[in-house]
């Protein structure tokens, strides 16, 4: 290759051959399986990698091609297109996977107008797990590369490590997703809830998730700060957990290496109890710690206060992270699953409130000194708004935790509610937060284009998150209530179809309330592309260089650790 | 910045901890109190809960996990709690079992007792198909009218739950067919319009006598062997009414061509095998009672 011609680019050439060559190797495997099988849906899915891959391998080519002596990875310089890749991924992934969402709502709330016989693949049942996919994985996932891959090159004060392979992490990571996405339409799933994705695409994310890894322990081992800041230790740990919940619930055998189906390893219980392991600690780990690491730079960055405890950070991430690994059996009280495991997931619940609340308290305490920027500056707001709808969530799922609770919460609406309102509310809010900072950033801009639609989506927004929630606690406690309501006879006062007849107000007001959530983030989008492209406010500023690129003496303190 | 000088936040008054990322600092701030209170609250509750209930599992010595000093279990919690209303159903489905169905509706305390489990059982099993309260929906039979395709007595609504409709399995059930007039090609497309007319006609509701005048030779040729030479349908055979507002699968010209043409001859399943006894009884007096009973 061409850019192997100089010395300093020897590494970065390695990179490329190397992740090249990974690429081309399944690319190869995928035209062997797409050759021999007899499963249509395997067919597809192998034919879409080819493309997928074939376009990557194309694309790097002739970007390798047109370096000539230049180094793509220059030691001096940050890694910030990628970063504004993940941005633009994470508006795009959000939109489409809202938008599913507010289809299932509707589908929900006038399932005769909203059913499509001929086109199975409009059904429910697939659209549910796109949905769920693309807001968690496809919109959540590509957040937390983006800003994780901004955060910690900038408190590292180091480029990121591994040359190509963030870029494979980037372009993998989007492989999956297509992957995944395209199989729950073709009726390829698991089922297994938020680990749907089948064998193959199992281990085609196992690779690109240790390449993430090892490219964020690269760049931690090679960092010019004496310390690794907090964002960077929650970061890690939602990396190295999600791997480890990722392998193990998906432990499987294939019915064939041709054949999209697998056998899971466990069965019975042990195979729900793995199950909710993983389903409870993928909140835990990816919308939780993932999206409290992006609280901890860009709160602190934005309103320009120092973080209100280091002792708080400390005490409440290692708390945090030893006490929510063991919640899991909360999702399976009044099940086969023996008592003892439902007591331990409950007590765990219960002690997991305070060191989830310590994040919360961290963030808000940071505002010390910047309360008028809650007036101020809508994007601070909603970050703090985030942190408000952080702490209710983590309020009430110790309380839904405790079984009395649970026996009238669980299987209702409450429960999805509960989920919104950590999702939409929280998960949702930071994100927004954080690609308003980045894109002004990422594009040296005084500003955002419009400062008043971000005040519109916030509002738009809260409105709609306050109907989906209030709606769900209703439509839930209601139908818990009907549910166990018996007649003074001795049988149940209500079937099952007059409890769904009586959420039909609840879920209209509902599916209102996603698709206001989802005008927000349409909204969201618009303002950011503008803001790109350097209109309305967002003037220029003048080219700064990094402010790692000229090296500080305290470079040397690395070597004296 | 070094130990000597401590940097100082000027706001707070609140010493940082000397290291700065990016700009972002820290600030020594102790622990909450309340915060950490509270968690020992939350740390010594969930303690005291796992020496009551059933918690720790495989202690040495122990074999099993600690039973906690309640002695609580969910498994004797839900055999207490079914057995106990099983004890307090069966003082009546017992009576329910050895009575006749004319008695169950004249005795007031009987009858009371199954409408609330045949509502019940309804519900979960009948309702799926013929709507809350049997309202019916198009190709399920509403059964809250006086409109009957079998029969509408007790005795007739009871053999129809146990045997079921066009039910493969069930040597009992009640069966009849209606021929793909137009798909087997039994009559052309033509014979099957026209009939279409005379089927409105019935109603009162065709606007085309010359086909209404065609299709009088192929209805009593074809139809009125099932559904009466008046059209007025024959109940043995469970052939509808069709001189009535009621259609089971809509009374449009474009629904009539269409039942005419493919035929409908829906299913129910027989659920002699699947309810107990008193259950059925049960439905029938409730289905009984909506409305149409004869």
């Amino acid at each position: 290759m061409m850019i192997s011609r100089t010395n300093s680019s020897n590494a970065s050439g390695g990179s490329i051959a190397s992740v090249s060559a990974l690429v081309a190797i399944f690319g190869v495997l995928a035209l062997i399986i797409a050759g021999r099988t007899i499963d249509h849906a395997m067919g597809i899915q192998a034919m879409t990698f080819i493309a997928l891959a074939t376009a990557f391998l194309v694309g790097t080519g002739m970007w390798a091609g047109n370096l000539l002596d230049r180094n793509p990875f220059d030691e001096s310089r940050y890694e910030d297109t990628l970063v504004k890749f993940g941005v633009f991924a994470s508006m795009f992934w959000g939109i489409a996977g809202l938008l599913v969402g507010v289809i299932i709502a509707l589908q929900l709330t006038f399932p005769n107008v909203f059913y499509f016989p001929e086109l199975g693949w409009t059904n429910f049942g697939r659209l549910r797990p796109l949905h769920t996919s693309a807001v968690i994985f496809a919109f959540g996932g590509n957040v937390l590369l983006a800003t994780s891959f901004y955060v910690v090159q900038r408190t590292c004060r180091t480029r990121i490590a591994g040359g190509m392979w963030p870029w494979f992490v980037f372009w993998g990571y989007q492989i999956f997703i297509v992957l995944a996405a395209t199989g729950y339409l073709m009726g390829v799933t698991q089922s297994k809830e938020y680990a749907e994705p089948e064998w193959y695409v199992d281990l085609w994310l196992t690779i690109v998730w240790v390449a993430y890894l090892l490219v964020f322990l690269g760049t931690l081992w090679k960092r010019k700060e004496p310390h690794i800041y907090v964002a960077n230790w929650f970061y890690l740990s939602f990396i190295v957990t999600i791997a480890m919940l990722h392998i193990v619930n998906n432990l499987s055998i294939p019915v064939s290496l041709t054949g999209t189906k697998s056998v899971q390893v466990f069965s019975g219980v042990q195979d729900a109890m793995t199950q909710w392991w993983y389903g409870h600690n993928a909140v835990g780990f990816f919308l939780t710690t993932g999206f409290l690491a992006i609280m901890y730079y860009f709160i602190p960055k934005r309103v320009n206060r120092p973080v209100y405890s280091y002792r708080l950070s400390i005490v409440h991430f290692w708390s945090l992270i030893f006490i929510y690994i063991w919640a899991g059996p909360h999702h399976l009280h009044y099940t086969a699953l023996p008592q003892w495991a439902q007591t331990l997931g409950m007590t765990f619940s219960i002690m997991l409130w305070m060191p989830s609340w310590g994040g919360m308290i961290n963030g808000v305490m940071t505002l010390s000194g910047a309360w008028d920027k809650l007036r101020t500056d809508p994007v601070v707001r909603m970050m703090v708004v985030s942190l408000a709808f952080y702490g209710m969530a983590t309020f009430e799922g110790p309380l839904m935790s405790v079984r009395a609770v649970n026996s009238l919460s669980h299987y209702t609406e409450w429960g999805i509610g509960h989920v919104h309102s950590g999702a939409l509310g929280w998960v949702g809010y930071i994100s927004f937060g954080a690609l308003y900072c980045l894109v002004p950033w990422l594009y040296k801009k005084k500003a955002l284009f419009s400062k008043s639609l971000v005040e519109w989506h916030f509002w738009i927004s809260t409105i709609g998150i306050l109907f989906y929630m209030i709606s769900m606690w209703f439509a839930g406690i209601m139908e818990g209530l009907m549910w166990r309501a018996y007649n003074e006879y001795g049988f149940l006062e209500y079937s099952f179809v007059e409890t769904v007849e009586a959420k039909h107000i609840s879920y209209m007001i509902r599916a209102l309330g996603g698709g206001l959530y989802f005008s927000g983030a349409l909204i969201m989008a618009y303002n950011l592309v503008r803001t790109a492209l350097g209109h309305g406010a967002a003037e220029p500023v003048e080219a700064k260089p990094d402010p790692y690129a000229t090296p500080e003496p305290r470079a040397t303190l690395v070597l004296a650790e | 910045m070094t130990d000597e000088t401590k940097d100082i936040d000027t706001h707070s008054g609140v010493e940082t901890t000397g290291h700065s990322w990016d700009g972002i600092k820290e600030l020594n701030n102790p622990l909450p109190r309340w915060w950490l209170y509270v968690w020992y609250i939350s740390i010594a509750w969930a303690i005291v809960y796992m020496i009551l209930m059933p918690a720790i599992p495989a202690l040495p010595g122990l074999g099993t996990n600690t039973k906690g000093l309640r002695g609580h279990s969910d498994r004797v919690e839900v055999a207490k709690a079914v057995s106990e209303l099983k004890t307090a159903r069966d003082a009546q489905s017992i009576v329910l079992l050895d009575a006749g169905l004319e008695k169950i509706e004249t005795d007031r305390t009987l009858q009371q007792f199954a409408l609330a489990m045949g509502e019940s059982a309804f519900g979960d099993n009948c309702a799926t198909c013929h709507g809350a309260g049997g309202r019916g929906a198009i190709g399920y039979p509403a059964l809250a009218d006086d409109v009957w395709l079998w029969d509408g007595s007790l005795d007739g609504i009871e053999y129809t739950i146990r045997h079921g409709i066009r039910h493969d399995t069930d040597d009992g059930t009640r069966f009849s067919a209606m021929p793909a007039f137009g798909r087997d090609g039994l009559l052309k497309r033509s014979e099957v319009d026209d009939l279409a007319q005379y089927v409105l006609n019935l109603s009162g509701r065709s606007d085309e006598p010359e086909a209404v005048l065609r299709a009088a030779p192929i209805f009593q040729q074809q139809c009125a062997s099932c559904h009466g030479a008046d059209g007025t349908g024959d109940r043995t055979q469970g052939a509808p009414n069709l001189t009535d507002a009621e259609w089971l699968y809509g009374g449009r010209e474009a629904d009539i061509e269409a039942t005419i043409y493919n035929a409908r001859n829906s299913h129910m399943p027989a659920w002699d095998d699947r309810l107990d006894d008193a259950t059925i009884k049960a439905i029938a007096v409730y289905v009984h009672s909506l409305g149409g009973g004869e």
